[in-house]
């Protein structure tokens, strides 16, 4: 076995695809430059980063995979996960040594891991789409601030450009501290000096909100309140569609 | 000064808050004027209310006065309760600023008749008008039909909305006549009619020529009360399939009664909403809508009724052992799709896994099937032998046991599908 240390970025993981061929390495065990611990006995191959290498790679991949399963790879590869970067190595390999199609195989480990990880990674950036609550601020940009356990941000520029094409908008990570601003033109990733922190949750200060957003967000809270059904409360399903985790978020659960 | 809109948002919240519809899915309504919202694909939920419901759209009464009197809802004439109306621009306001927040996917409007039909649904498109033409939303609308309105109406309505209903409240004429004598099923079937041939005819012409303006892209839905009345979930669910034959409606809603009135002719104050009842009854549509089943295998006369121990597909499984076990490895996909333990998903992955080899038990638990529940039903490579025939009552037993917790730990709440 071979160790193969990476620097967790999509191109490197690639690259380190690539020279699995080029060195003709049998099993490769692949880890990030964040989980490397060093060993002395065992010095492991350092993968440098090659756009062209990577390149190679990905269009080797697109001409087997569908669109699916060219989002599916991206997606898990967000998840951030040590382990699911072995298993994208691993499926790269199966999926370049098989013919077209092999992706169908369920049954597969790598297929089926990935598989998951998509989904897991997929649900979340489907929550964001769900529970980021904008406030608006005095000058007029519409602000929301959260913290996903995956890195789906990159995820999310279609779904809210689309649908608010004619608003100013930020999202912004706390925890990995890069946003996307859209400009009613095109959206950009930004960093923010000073981010509020999400332990005041959804609650810029007053003095820099919109004079309407008390309004509006007393009204949302009145409201979820008044459509609650008391006789057919059932928290457990509650909880399944929205995991405390993500309480944080919503204006409504406050207060 | 917020006092007053929001005591309004109370009460018109809160009187509509029992059609139980939350879809908002099923338009194709993009964002192509750089306006506002996007209705494209499938909807989102943005909460959840504590009963487990889907919170998507801001659902609200144009106004709670009502010149009827049906006994089952609570805007009757003869109740005793604060009234109230938006305006029109309070309204467009209200779905404005929740929608820009991420609040909402759209709008759910209805309303009480005052005055009359026309009266009514007069106002109704104003608001939906001025949404789409002056605030340029593109967001989705849910637009209810007031019964009784102008055909002249209905088409305006239907340009602007997505999704229109109309609900049929109770399952049979007969039910509906005890509780809302002024009321019929024939005035809830002309103007779905009248727009189901709408949307067909905008259809057709949409084939022809591009520009064709959207016509309720979302279709038509309905709602039928449970409960109230004591029809059994055979007439409940016949009348349901011919509904979704007659007028291709998207869906139909199942709404446990709530009891809200002492009129002795319905349930009193306080007895529980049949929530099993009506999550059973979602269960056996969705079997008929995704699952390929029939509605005369699912309910008939020797079986006029759903269990209420144990979902319609397992029920289904129960009485028809002779169909089972089914070959994970060979069988047909609409026989995989009638195990109970295996949804849709599963049994897609299981057609496309098996092309690669033969399936083990371990393959099957990893695909995500319900392998205790499913196994009872299948065959699969490593299947063990079987000996005799087990009897329907002795494996319901079996799956009885190992699910115990799930069903007994809150008896009266919903259940979830599958
Ligand atoms: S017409 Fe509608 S709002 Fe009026 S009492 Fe009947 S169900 Fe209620």
């Amino acid at each position: 076995m071979e160790l193969y240390i990476f620097d967790g970025s999509l191109e490197g993981l690639l690259t380190a695809v690539f020279e699995c061929y080029q060195r003709k390495s049998q099993v490769v065990k692949l880890v990030s430059e964040a989980h490397y611990v060093p060993d002395v006995f065992d010095a492991g191959h350092r993968v440098v980063s090659d756009f062209e290498k990577g390149k190679r790679v990905w269009k080797g991949l697109c001409h087997k995979l569908d669109k699916e399963w060219q989002l599916r790879f991206y997606k898990s590869f967000l998840s951030e996960q040590p382990e699911i970067f072995q298993h994208l190595l691993q499926f790269a390999r199966y999926i370049i040594d098989q013919p077209a199609g092999a992706s169908e195989n369920f049954a597969h480990p790598d297929v089926l891991a990935i598989s998951q990880m998509a989904q897991k990674v997929h649900r979340e950036k489907h929550r964001m789409e769900a529970f980021v609550r904008f406030q608006k601020t005095a000058d007029g940009i519409y602000y929301a601030h959260i913290e996903p356990d995956f890195d789906v941000l990159p995820l999310l520029p279609e779904h809210f450009q689309n649908r608010y094409a004619d608003q100013r908008w930020i999202i912004y990570d706390l925890k990995r501290s890069y946003g996307l601003y859209y400009d009613l033109d095109k959206t950009e990733e930004i960093d923010l000096d000073t981010a509020p922190q999400m332990s005041i949750v959804n609650a810029l200060p007053a003095d820099l909100l919109d004079s309407k957003e008390e309004l509006y967000s007393l009204l949302w809270q009145d409201y979820f309140k008044t459509t609650n059904i008391p006789a057919r409360k059932n928290m457990r399903l509650h909880v399944r569609h929205v995991p405390r985790r993500y309480w944080k978020y919503l204006s409504e659960k406050q207060g | 000064m917020y006092e007053r809109i929001r005591e309004k948002l109370g009460i018109l919240a809160d009187a509509a808050k029992y059609d139980v519809s939350c879809s908002s899915s099923g338009s194709n309504r993009k964002n192509e004027n750089k306006g506002i919202g996007d209705a494209e694909g499938t909807g989102i939920c943005h909460t959840y209310t504590e009963d487990g419901r889907c919170v998507s759209l801001l659902k609200i009464l144009l106004t709670n006065h009502c010149i009827f009197d049906c006994a089952f809802c609570v805007s009757r004439r003869s109740n005793d309760i604060k009234r109230a109306a938006f305006t029109v621009e309070e309204v467009v306001e209200l779905t404005m600023n929740f929608y820009r927040r991420n609040y909402i996917e759209g709008l759910f409007l209805s309303s009480g008749i005052f005055k009359n039909a026309d009266y009514t649904m007069e106002r109704l498109v104003r608001i939906v008008k001025k949404l789409r033409e002056e605030e340029r939303f593109n967001g989705y609308i849910h637009l209810k039909t007031i019964p009784g309105a102008s055909e002249e109406l209905l088409h305006e309505a239907g340009l602007y909305a997505d999704r229109m209903s109309i609900n049929l409240e109770m399952p049979t004429e007969r039910g509906l006549k005890l509780l809302a004598p002024e009321k019929s099923h024939a005035e809830v079937e002309k103007p779905l009619d009248y727009i189901q041939n709408s949307i067909t005819k905008f259809e057709s012409e949409k084939a022809l020529i591009k520009s064709v303006p959207k016509f309720v892209p979302a279709g038509q839905s309905t709602q039928i009360v449970v409960g109230a009345t004591p029809e059994s979930d055979k007439e409940i669910l016949y009348t349901a399939n011919t509904f979704y034959q007659n007028f291709s409606l998207k869906r139909v809603y199942y709404s446990g009664y709530i009891p809200i009135s002492y009129d002795a002719r319905l349930p009193i104050i306080g007895s529980q909403p049949p929530l099993i009842r009506e999550n059973r009854l979602y269960q056996a549509d969705w079997l008929m809508r995704f699952y390929g089943f029939k509605v005369q295998e699912i309910l008939n006369d020797l079986h006029p009724n759903l269990d209420a121990d144990v979902d319609p597909k397992l029920s289904w499984a129960l009485r028809n052992l002779d169909q089972f076990p089914v070959d994970i490895n060979t069988g047909d996909y609409h026989m995989i799709l009638r195990v109970p333990g295996i949804g849709v998903a599963s049994a897609l992955k299981i057609v496309q896994a098996r092309k690669f080899g033969r399936l083990y038990e371990n393959h099957l638990r990893k695909l995500g099937i319900a392998f205790r529940r499913a196994r009872h039903f299948i065959r699969y490579a490593d299947s063990p032998m079987q000996l005799k025939d087990y009897e329907a009552g002795h494996i319901k037993g079996v799956i009885l046991a190992e699910s115990k917790s799930k069903y007994q730990a809150n008896p009266h709440n919903q259940l979830s599908l599958f």
